[in-house]
């Protein structure tokens, strides 16, 4: 079941005729010979695959960074890729410049991901900050410099922008005449106009859908290209709205998409920071909510974010939607509540108001792009002084991204007393069973568990909930 | 001055393994390996396999022309298991195929039997059960046994370390092509073209003149890629000989991590002795190292850690033992430092828990102890312009010492869930290989009629940047400019009996033969120069700036016109040398020698940053004084020492290599195996240079930089258990690397219940 695809590579367009379900890391080495784009690991974390994708949205050209060894190519249908070799039209680039300067790298395996990746940030339009800047290569893996050389050239292009004056100039046309792009950028939004995306395929029951893609790659990429019938989730239209004091995440939201909406940053402060130790870069701009609850991990992210915001599922098999809880979801480790012929169209939760607390707790190993050891994810609402509303969950614990039914439900109608707070603490730990696996010994997630525990509480009420209660 | 090379990697055009271009015909191979850690193979059906759609053969040990055997120092290796399964992922066949995915498909169609025994994972069981890859070996200095008298305080003790995985970014590859004759070429993601030359010599029975290696670059190594690219390079190569067809062989990450070894982890017991103001009498270890299932290059690695069990240190009476012990993981194998780091990290967890007990900071006992001029090493060399003071006592003013200290002593009084501490960590590693046999090499040195030059050598570029520092010993010496200058692949038929680019000896031993070999070419032009000038006789010609220079003053000969004149006088462009390390020996036997041509030093202060709340922890700082020598190349070289540094960070925290009790490998992923990542690079990483111009048998007086600064990181650990006992001083310390966050929390929550207390009146 090849399919055609069309999209502008670089500066030319490629018409192929392929397995949609091909990586484009594979068809870029392979069929077009770009072997500036590495493999380094096919499963999403080292990010030596990394490509741009540039695409129209809201009728304008916009570029985010993705890892090419996750990518199904019939994701690039009518889009701009640009790997390394598309920047090297031109004299070295100043970050290319930088990296030869600064010692930035060694071997050069992983350098052309880094250079894409930071490219790409550039592109993005945004506010430029080294926060963020260094953000934007958190998915890259440099083994042999350990990156202090990387971050010296990161700081000296940074300061090369502190002078920019934006104006009205485009950001692309900016970074043309400073040499980071090469001229052939500038028609790339006219072009792909031009350059129809094929017809979005309908969801088609009964097959294997493939979402961001993220999880499926790396646990059966071979069944995807050999033997499973294939479709796909495209990103379509507003992705995160409000209606009748509800809000709505559709599950084709990524979770770029949640870190940067101004909607769920206004109800829940932070909330973008959370986002940021999900994945890397790439991998956010990828991961879709709808993947997460049915990927089913134990420890998935926003799945533990949603089970605290009493989130309801929107079941759908094409003509009829049903709505469940998300804590009534899952049956079992890695089994939930959905008919073969369903798919989740999206998300619901009640916008809280009044007085409310939210808080989300990850520790993994490594601070950033690792899979947690245990988190939690916590709201509290208040009204005069007593707990009205209280929904805590916890990953890591169980075979199931867990609901922690029995802490919350004892904080209900309770004031937030030290006593009451500790004591619900100590009813959490009953409640869960984690064992020993490769993130962690079952003694260390239990006692991570209880911090996490403590650390929304302290965040929330710091007077009573002090650190004396832990020495 | 920047590195050639690194205009290539910027642009991603250079070259690695994976990305030349593929010949008609090339095939596939793939890798069927053992699924348990111990056994007997008593069935094994391929014919499934073999009929899955594009497989094109199945081979097995019984197809293998030469003799089944890929151990390079002790021969207990074969490439294709025959009948006994010693670890989980030992190679057992090679299946041949026109396309990767139906490959892993036809993976799954072999079937096994196998009688399953019980593994060993660990050194000591290893150890208890006689299981020993060679006998004991044993360094020994002063008196012992009478030493411990002299002494206020004996302190005993454990310290552990972890495995470590390379995770070079460019995963295990080879490619082979039949050539004519039966012979073959091999690209090779190789450190050490000839070990794979060699095995495939005896693996095919053919002779070595019959087998090409080439490698253009690595994707890194770090040691990984030393003796174990070897296997892979035999596979294909055997597939290419039986086919007759190209192959290529490349690991996914996964398979990389599963079937190829580690840094070994090792098991010490310690006893150390001191006198109550820190000056340290006494010092017996016992090493017990967990070799795997094979040798590999285990006893080497053995002798590395006792040649540097007393670090940076003058101990008059020391008695090291080093056992090397068999168990039935991958065999583990060299990973920058060699054994070295290990060896290191037990007499600091030594002098860290007499320090506890003598009620003295740890550097007090350090500083007290370092290396003076002429002070003996266990192993009886003296050390020879030693900086190993000067390097301290210049980390300890430039870097502040007293002042952070006060900043910390400050910092934690006012923080009840955040903790800082601090460590400082010296360094003393000797250069050369210790098998003396290896510390040699050659170089070949053409010049083109257009004065161009193209350079081979047995150098292998892996990111340490040798090719840079070989372009600048010939454009040094021709006083040509870089851009003429080619570092051709490194090729046994161009170099013949390379020695593995390793031991941080890359540059230095083929610098040193590529000086020679320039040397003599330049006394040739010089000599063809004066026919050309005609000068008297007192005239002095030198080349300078691609011209010949009279007595220092520019003439109108260029090197160009020089080249081509030379060539018209059919006077030779080409030259070859070989170089041999002078003034190193060992004997084995009494365990006594100068094995190094040289030491590098230097002193690393470290501060870290504890979460106790949720055992998280940062390290906020590393700031060295290195001993570079007289660095011929600062970006290249501390572009190096930071590397090796963060290397050395994720050794002492993150990374951590899990088998289940059945020895199968739990992180066999980078989702599961983390190493640092551009967050975890401390805030700051200062590598300063000391300049000092005593090595002569460093390429112009540059030293060795791949691996001693890896071991400055050994210092992280201690900063963290520090600032962990700022917290709970109460803990039982255990000196077991990695220091995980999950080892963090445990130690900070160590002797407490498990349920909060209510709090009092709230
Ligand atoms: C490097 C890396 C880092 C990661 N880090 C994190 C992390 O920090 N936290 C975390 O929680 N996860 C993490 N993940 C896991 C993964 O990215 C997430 O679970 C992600 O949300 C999956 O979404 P996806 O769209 O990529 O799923 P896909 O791989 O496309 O699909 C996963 C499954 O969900 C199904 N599916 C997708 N959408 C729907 C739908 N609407 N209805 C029904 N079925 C659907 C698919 O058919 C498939 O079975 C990481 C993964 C990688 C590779
Ligand atoms: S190959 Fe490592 S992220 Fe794609
Ligand atoms: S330069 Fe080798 S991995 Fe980054």
């Amino acid at each position: 079941m090849k399919r055609r695809i069309s999209f502008i590579c670089n500066k030319n367009l490629v018409e192929a005729y392929v397995n949609p379900a091909l990586t484009l890391l594979d068809f870029l080495r392979k069929n077009e010979r770009l072997t500036g784009v590495k493999e380094g690991c096919r499963e999403g974390d080292c990010g030596a695959c990394s490509i741009m994708l540039g695409s129209i949205e809201n009728n304008s050209l916009k570029y985010e960074v993705v890892n090419s060894c996750l990518f199904p190519i019939a994701d690039a249908d009518g889009c701009h890729v640009v790997t390394i070799e598309g920047i090297n039209e031109i004299d070295l680039s100043p970050i290319q410049k930088s990296f030869i300067n600064e010692g930035s790298t060694q071997c050069g395996f992983c350098t052309p991901g880094f250079i894409i990746s930071l490219t790409c940030y550039l592109i993005s339009g945004k506010q430029l900050n080294y926060a963020d800047a260094i953000d934007s290569i958190g998915g890259n893996v440099c083994r042999c410099t350990g990156h202090a050389a990387i971050i010296r050239s990161v700081k000296s292009i940074m300061d090369s922008f502190i002078n920019r004056n934006a104006g009205n100039e485009k950001c692309i046309d900016y970074l043309i005449s400073k040499n980071y792009l090469p001229a052939y950028f500038k028609d790339i939004e006219i072009r792909l106009m031009n350059l129809k995306r094929q017809t979005v395929p309908e969801k088609l029951r009964n097959r294997l859908m493939i979402a961001g893609g993220t999880d499926l790659y790396v646990q059966r990429h071979d069944d995807l290209i050999l033997e499973e019938e294939v479709d796909f989730i495209f990103n379509t239209g507003n992705k995160i709205y409000t209606e009748n004091n509800s809000c709505f995440v559709e599950a084709s939201a990524t979770a770029s998409d949640l870190g940067n909406s101004e909607l769920l940053k206004n109800i829940f402060p932070g909330f973008e920071d959370f986002i940021k130790l999900f994945g890397s870069k790439p991998i956010r701009n990828r991961a879709t909510i709808g993947g997460n609850i049915i990927n089913a991990s134990p420890i998935g992210d926003i799945t533990s974010i949603l089970l605290s915001l009493n989130s309801s599922l929107h079941i759908t098999d094409g003509l009829n939607e049903r709505i469940l809880p998300l804590n009534e979801f899952y049956t079992g480790y890695k089994t939930f509540n959905l008919n073969s012929n369903e798919f989740i169209d999206k998300v619901s939760f009640k916008i809280p108001e009044g007085e409310y607390f939210f808080n989300y707790e990850k520790v993994s190993k490594r601070r950033h792009l690792d899979i947690a050891s245990v988190n939690s994810s916590a709201f509290i609402k208040m009204n005069d002084g007593i707990i009205v509303e209280a929904k805590i969950s916890g990953g890591g614990l169980a075979p199931i991204p867990l609901y922690l039914e029995k802490a919350s439900s004892f904080l209900i109608n309770k004031t937030a007393t030290g006593n009451n707070l500790i004591a619900s603490i100590n009813i959490a730990l009953d409640e869960v069973s984690p064992i020993d696996d490769v993130r962690g010994s079952a003694v260390y997630k239990k006692i991570l568990f209880r911090q996490l525990l403590f650390a929304h509480f302290n965040k929330f009420f710091p007077e009573v909930i002090t650190p004396e209660i832990l020495i | 001055m920047k590195n050639y090379d690194w205009i290539e990697h910027v642009k991603g055009t250079s070259k690695f393994a994976d990305d030349l271009p593929v010949v008609e015909g090339t095939l596939h191979a793939g890798v069927f390996t053992s699924p348990t850690a111990k056994g007997k193979i008593t069935s094994l059906n391929i014919a499934e396999a073999i009929s899955h759609p594009g497989i094109k053969a199945v081979f097995t040990a019984k197809d293998i022309p030469g003799k089944n055997q890929i151990g390079a120092i002790i021969a207990d290796e074969p490439l294709l298991a025959d009948e006994d399964l010693h670890y989980v992922g030992q190679p057992i066949a090679l299946i041949v195929g026109v396309e990767e995915y139906s490959i892993k498909q036809a993976l799954r169609k072999i079937k096994i039997e196998f009688e399953e025994q019980k593994p060993i994972l660990d050194a000591r069981e290893a150890f208890e059960k006689k299981e020993l890859i060679i006998p004991p070996q044993i360094f020994a200095i002063g008196d012992i046994d009478n030493a411990w008298d002299k002494c206020d305080l004996i302190i005993e003790g454990t310290a552990d370390t972890g495995a470590q995985e390379h995770l070079y970014l460019e995963t295990q590859i080879a490619y082979s092509i039949p050539k004519e004759g039966g012979g073959i070429k091999l690209i090779s993601s190789t450190q050490s073209p000839t070990a794979v030359q060699r095995c495939v010599s005896r693996i095919l029975n053919l002779d070595m003149h019959k087998i090409e290696v080439d490698v253009q670059r690595l994707g890194g190594g770090f040691g990984g890629k030393e003796d174990q690219a070897t296997a892979w390079a035999a596979m294909a190569a055997l597939a290419c000989n039986l086919l007759n067809q190209p192959i290529k062989l490349k690991l996914s990450r996964q398979e990389d991590m599963r079937y190829t070894g580690k840094r070994h982890p090792y098991s010490s017991d310690f006893k150390i002795g001191l006198k109550t103001d820190g000056t340290i009498i006494a010092y017996k270890v016992d090493f017990f190292q967990n070799a795997g299932a094979a040798a590999d290059l285990s006893t080497a690695i053995l002798d590395r850690t006792l040649f540097h069990c007393t670090n940076s240190y003058y101990i008059p009476n020391v008695k090291a033992t080093a056992y090397s012990c068999r168990t039935n993981l991958p065999p583990n194998t060299a990973f920058r430092g060699f054994g070295g780091p290990q060896g290191m990290f037990v007499i600091e967890a030594a002098i860290h828990k007499a320090a506890l007990k003598l009620n003295l900071q740890p550097f007090e006992i350090q500083a007290k102890n370092l290396l003076k001029e002429n002070d003996k090493f266990p192993y009886g060399q003296k050390a020879i312009n030693c900086v190993a003071r000067k390097t301290w006592s210049s980390a300890v003013d430039k870097f502040q010492l007293a002042k952070k200290i006060n900043y910390i002593n400050e910092y934690n009084s006012i923080n009840a869930l955040s903790k800082k501490g601090i460590a400082l960590m010296p360094i003393c590693f000797g250069i050369s290989f210790t098998n003396k046999m290896l510390n040699q090499a050659s170089a070949l040195v053409h010049i083109y009629t257009d004065g161009s030059v193209g350079i081979s050598t047995a150098a292998i570029e892996m990111g340490q940047g040798v090719n840079m520092k070989l372009r600048q010993v010939a454009s040094r010496i021709f006083s040509v400019d870089i851009s003429k200058i080619k570092i051709e692949t490194t090729n046994t038929t161009r170099i013949a009996n390379t020695s593995p680019t390793a031991a941080s000896s890359g540059a230095d031993l083929n610098g040193k033969a590529l000086e020679k070999t320039c040397l003599i070419l330049r006394e040739r032009l010089l000599k063809a120069a004066e026919e050309l000038l005609k000068t008297g006789s007192n005239e002095e010609l030198s080349l300078n700036n691609e011209n010949i220079a009279v007595n220092g003053i520019k003439s109108n000969l260029a090197w160009d016109k020089l080249i081509s004149f030379a060539y018209t006088n059919r006077i030779p462009l080409s030259a070859h040398a070989h170089y041999a390390t002078p003034g190193i020996d060992f004997d084995r036997s009494a365990a006594k020698g100068n094995p190094f041509s040289y030491h590098v030093y230097g002193t690393a202060i470290i501060e870290t940053t504890v979460d106790c709340l949720r055992g998280i922890y940062e390290i906020n700082s590393i700031e060295t004084i290195h001993d570079f020598g007289h660095s011929m190349n600062h970006i290249v070289d501390r572009s190096q020492a930071e590397g090796a540094i963060i290397q050395g960070l994720g050794w002492v925290t993150l990374e951590e290599i899990k088998h289940s009790s059945n020895g199968r490998l739990l992180s066999d992923s980078l989702s599961t195996y983390k190493v640092p990542d551009i967050h975890f690079t401390p805030d700051k990483v200062s590598v300063e240079f000391l300049e000092n111009d005593f090595a002569s048998e460093a390429i112009f007086n540059s030293k060795a930089v791949g691996e001693p600064p890896f071991m400055y990181s050994i210092g992280a650990y201690f900063a963290l258990i520090n600032a962990i006992m700022e917290f709970n001083p109460h803990i039982k310390i255990k000196y077991d690397s990695p220091l995980t966050p999950e080892k963090a929390l445990l130690m900070l929550y160590e002797g407490k219940e498990l349920n909060f207390s209510t709090p009092r009146n709230k």
